[in-house]
């Protein structure tokens, strides 16, 4: 791998791997308020 | 050394949006609107959230079977000009990325909807993604010039689930709902289809209009019209919805039909022709829908205010 490629391969693995940890914070909330819903009605 | 480029291209992670761009995002706007119709304008109240989850839920079931959709038909796409360029047939991603990334995300969506609404809604996005992924785009789509028909039906579950996703039970209301979109696919697709040259004969898809040819094409166009107007109407009919969805059905519906008598019976010029009759029933097929589900919801927001009583 080039020094080009291997940036681009972290740059790739690191911006997916936000994605990632942004959608599973997404969902924690969201349990969270599905819980809190379905307990209040 | 031109031999290794693709190598070292799949040898990279996917980019995060081509994964997002396999979802079929702007299909998903239709998708997501239909959805939210439903739970709109269905009896009865759902919590914000909640109805917030059925909404993602649904979204996230029609991403799945478009996911799927497009890993078992990548070897089409790369032969067809409009999706050759889509990341499966563009090689960048691999295929069982893509058909572990359908999956899972089908499977999420339904177990998302089971825990948080009901397990019938559930079963039911089951079955809007069984119907997709396998009885259309591996079974039909590739056998009968029908295929537009049985594949309205896929686009057709979005209000109905999102109805049930509130009511809880299976209804004529949701089930006509249904019936709207599956009947309003074909003249809508088929008029698209009159207008522009598409590849689907090149990479063996039996499309109407090349199977059966343009004048059969206009009448079962016509035809399809014809059933919908009813179908569209019969909401108000049977004490469903009140006069606000009603007298826009009505309108809505007569027009829809006036606009595809021409398209039904008139022949194309030898050269030249401009195909407006056909480009104005398109677009005029898109209003009707977006149209009819809006006047759906203003008249459950009016009956619900007592603006009307």
């Amino acid at each position: 791998m080039t020094p080009e490629e291997e940036k681009e391969f972290t740059r790739r693995r690191k911006s997916r791997n936000l994605v990632v940890a942004g959608t599973l914070l997404f969902f924690v909330i969201l349990f969270y308020a599905i819980t809190i819903a379905r307990i209040g009605g | 050394m031109a031999s290794t480029a693709p190598q070292t291209t799949t040898a990279l992670p996917t980019e995060w949006r081509d994964f997002f761009t396999l979802t079929k995002p702007r299909v998903m706007t239709l998708v997501i609107f239909t959805a939210i119709c439903g739970v709109l304008a269905a009896p009865g109240s759902i919590h914000p959230v909640l109805g917030f989850t059925a909404i993602l839920a649904i979204a996230m079931g029609a991403g799945g079977s478009a996911v799927l959709n497009q890993w078992w038909e990548a070897d089409l796409d790369a032969g067809m000009k409009r999706t050759m360029n889509r990341p499966l047939p563009g090689g960048r991603m691999r295929r069982e990325d893509a058909r572990d990334f359908g999956l899972f995300l089908s499977a999420a969506s339904i177990v998302l909807m089971g825990v948080a609404i009901g397990w019938l809604a559930a079963a039911l996005l089951l079955a809007a993604i069984i119907y997709y992924a396998v009885i259309y785009t591996m079974w039909l789509k590739p056998r009968t010039p029908q295929n537009i028909v049985i594949g309205g039906g896929a686009g057709a579950f979005p209000p109905l689930i999102g109805w049930i996703a509130v009511t809880g039970e299976i209804t004529a209301m949701p089930v006509l709902l249904f019936a709207i979109i599956f009947f309003w696919t074909p003249p809508h697709f088929w008029a698209l289809a009159l207008f522009v040259q598409s590849d689907y004969a090149k990479v063996g898809i039996p499309m109407l209009p090349v199977v059966a040819g343009e004048k059969a094409t206009r009448h079962q166009i016509l035809i399809y019209t014809l059933v919908l107007a009813p179908i569209a109407i019969a909401p108000w009919y049977i004490g469903g919805t009140g006069w606000i969805y009603g007298m826009t059905a009505v309108t809505l519906s007569a027009l829809f039909v006036l606009l595809a008598v021409p398209v039904g019976t008139r022949t194309r010029a030898a050269e030249g022709d401009k195909m407006l009759p056909e480009k104005k029933l398109f677009k005029f097929s898109i209003y009707y829908l977006f149209a009819l589900f809006a006047a759906l919801v203003a008249d459950r927001v009016a009956a619900y205010q007592g603006w009307l009583a």
